[in-house]
C-alpha cells in the first residue's frame, strides 16, 4: 500500500457502490485497446450512463479510435469536444493532445496543460474531474497500461463513493498501472476484460419510448 | 467531512476566491471553466503550502506577490511554435492569398502567452514577402507571459519540434534563419519584433482596440464558459474588418456560440472561419 493511500485501519468496506451509474470513465494505455475490443461491444444500446475514455495516444496524429469502435457499439461514439453536454448512452473518446475534463452540467471540457505522466490526455484528470462532477454516481474502470496515471484518480472516484474497478493485472498486456491502483487504494473489483464485459452487459437501459 | 459536503465546500472557496481577485485585483476568472481552473488551483496550494483555498485567498490578498505568483497557475501557458502545422498550411495557402491583397495588414494573436504563436505568424508573413506592411497585436492578460513574449528567449531544447512543425507547415525558409542560439537559448530576431505590439488586454472586461484582418485565438477559449466564450467571439467579431478571419484551436469551434450565424466555415477542417458579409 503506498503512502498516499487512507491509512486508517477502521471502516473496512462494506459491500461496494452498487449504483445507479450516471457515467462510467474508462482508462488505460499499452494493451488497453485489446480490453476495449471487449468492453465496447458488451455496452448495451440506451445505457443509461454515459461512458468516457481516456487512451494514452500519439500525440500528432488523428485518433482513429472513433472509426474503429463506432462499428461494433451499440452506442453513438464521438470524439468528445469542448463544451459539450455529456448525454447518456454515449461513448465520448479523448482527443489527442487534449487533457478531456468534466465540468458543471455535466460538460465535456478540454485543457492543454502540462501532460500528467508524461500524458495528454491523463487518465487522472478525467478521473478526478468525474469524481467532483458525479460523486457517488461514477463507475472508474483502469485498463492495461505500463505507468501510473489513473491511480489517484481511481483514489478520487472511490473517495467521492463511487465504484472502482482495475483490470486484473494478470490479465493485463502491461499490469503497472491497474497494479499502481492496487497498492494506492482498496478497488473493488480487479476483473478480466470478459467479466468486464459481462458487467457491464447488465447495467440498467433507458426504456424504449 | 463526507466527500460530497467536502466537494461543495471547495467549490464555495473557489467561487469566493475568485470573487476575491476580482473585486481587488480586477482580473475576472468568475467564468472560466471551473474543473480545468479547480486542477490548475490545486497545484498553486502544494505551491503555496496552503491547504484550503480559503488561506490561500487570505494571502493573495494580503500579499501582492503571491497573486502575481498565482497568476502563473491561473493562466495556461503550453504552446509550441507551429503548433498543429497544418493550421498554419491551412493560412498560408488560403489565408494568405487574400491578405495578400490588402495594402496593409493587421494581425491579432489573442491569449498570446509567451509568444510561440505570434512568432510562428511572424515568421510565415516574413516568408511570404508581407511582414514589411503587417502589424501583430499580441495581448494576453499575464504581464510575465507578455514580458517573455516581447523578448522573444525560448529554450534551445524546443527548438527541434519547432523547426520540425515549421518544416511542415509549409515553412519556406530555415527557422534557423530567424533566430541565434546562445548559452542554451535562442533569442528570435529583431526584425521580427518590429512588427509586433504586445498589449495586456482581458477578453473578459477588455473591448476592441483595433481593427484586424486576420485573429488568432486558439486553446483560450477552452478555459472559459459559454458565456465568456460568446463575450471573446462578439469581440473577434466587432475587431474583424469585412470578410476577416478567425482561426481557432483545433478541438473548438463556434458551433456552440451565439456567433456561429455570424461566420462562414472556411477551412473547416482546421478551424478557420471567415466573418460574413454585411454583419
Amino acid at each position: 500500500m503506498s503512502a498516499n493511500a487512507p491509512t486508517s485501519p477502521a471502516a473496512p468496506r462494506t459491500t461496494p457502490p452498487s449504483g445507479p451509474w450516471d457515467a462510467i470513465v474508462i482508462g488505460g494505455s499499452s494493451g488497453a485497446i485489446d480490453a476495449l475490443n471487449a468492453l465496447v461491444p458488451a455496452l448495451p444500446a440506451r445505457l443509461c450512463a454515459a461512458v468516457i475514455v481516456v487512451l494514452h495516444l500519439p500525440r500528432d496524429r488523428r485518433s482513429l479510435l472513433v472509426d474503429i469502435f463506432r462499428e461494433r457499439c451499440a452506442l453513438p461514439v464521438l470524439e468528445a469536444e469542448d463544451q459539450l453536454w455529456i448525454q447518456p448512452g454515449h461513448l465520448y473518446f479523448a482527443p489527442p493532445d487534449y487533457h478531456l475534463l468534466v465540468d458543471q452540467g455535466p460538460r465535456l471540457a478540454l485543457s492543454v496543460g502540462a501532460p500528467v505522466y508524461f500524458s495528454r490526455p491523463s487518465i487522472d484528470v478525467l478521473f478526478e474531474s468525474a469524481a467532483d462532477c458525479y460523486g457517488d454516481r461514477l463507475m472508474g474502470i483502469l485498463l492495461s497500461g505500463a505507468n501510473e496515471d489513473g491511480a489517484q484518480g481511481l483514489a478520487a472516484i472511490q473517495a467521492a463513493g463511487g465504484r472502482t474497478v482495475v483490470q486484473a493485472p494478470s490479465s493485463a498486456a502491461m499490469p503497472t498501472m491497474p497494479n499502481a491502483a492496487l497498492a494506492r487504494l482498496d478497488v473493488d473489483d480487479a476483473l478480466t476484460p470478459d467479466e468486464i464485459a459481462a458487467m457491464l452487459s447488465q447495467l440498467p437501459t433507458q426504456p424504449v419510448l | 467531512m463526507p466527500a460530497s459536503a467536502k466537494a461543495r465546500v471547495d467549490d464555495i472557496e473557489q467561487r469566493l476566491l475568485l470573487d476575491a481577485i476580482y473585486h481587488h485585483y480586477h482580473y475576472d476568472f468568475r467564468q472560466y471553466a471551473q474543473a480545468s481552473l479547480k486542477r490548475r488551483l490545486q497545484s498553486a496550494l502544494t505551491q503555496f503550502g496552503c491547504k484550503t483555498l480559503s488561506q490561500l485567498q487570505d494571502r493573495v490578498l494580503h500579499e501582492p506577490s503571491v497573486f502575481t505568483a498565482l497568476l502563473q497557475f491561473l493562466t495556461v501557458q503550453v504552446s509550441d511554435m507551429f503548433r498543429d502545422p497544418a493550421y498554419f498550411l491551412a493560412l498560408r495557402t488560403e489565408v494568405i492569398p487574400i491578405l495578400r491583397t490588402y495594402p496593409s495588414i493587421k494581425v491579432w494573436v489573442a491569449g498570446c502567452s509567451a509568444g510561440e504563436e505570434v512568432y510562428s505568424l511572424a515568421i510565415l508573413l516574413a516568408e511570404e514577402g508581407l511582414l514589411d506592411r503587417a502589424l501583430i497585436y499580441a495581448t494576453d492578460i499575464n504581464p510575465h507571459a507578455l514580458r517573455a513574449a516581447e523578448q522573444g528567449v525560448f529554450d534551445l531544447d524546443r527548438v527541434a519540434a519547432f523547426t520540425s512543425n515549421h518544416a511542415r507547415s509549409g515553412g519556406r525558409s530555415s527557422l534557423s534563419d530567424y533566430y541565434s542560439a546562445r548559452y542554451g537559448r535562442v533569442v528570435f530576431d529583431k526584425r521580427l519584433r518590429e512588427h509586433m505590439v504586445f498589449s495586456d488586454h482581458s477578453l473578459a472586461t477588455d473591448s476592441v482596440f483595433a481593427e484586424v484582418h486576420l485573429i488568432s485565438c486558439r486553446n483560450v477559449l477552452i478555459y472559459f464558459e459559454r458565456d465568456l466564450q460568446s463575450r471573446a467571439l462578439g469581440l473577434f467579431h466587432d475587431a474583424l474588418v469585412h470578410r476577416g478571419f478567425l482561426g481557432l484551436g483545433s478541438r473548438e469551434s463556434l458551433r456552440f456560440s451565439a456567433q456561429a450565424d455570424n461566420f462562414d466555415d472556411f477551412v473547416l477542417e482546421e478551424r478557420i472561419y471567415r466573418k460574413k458579409a454585411g454583419l
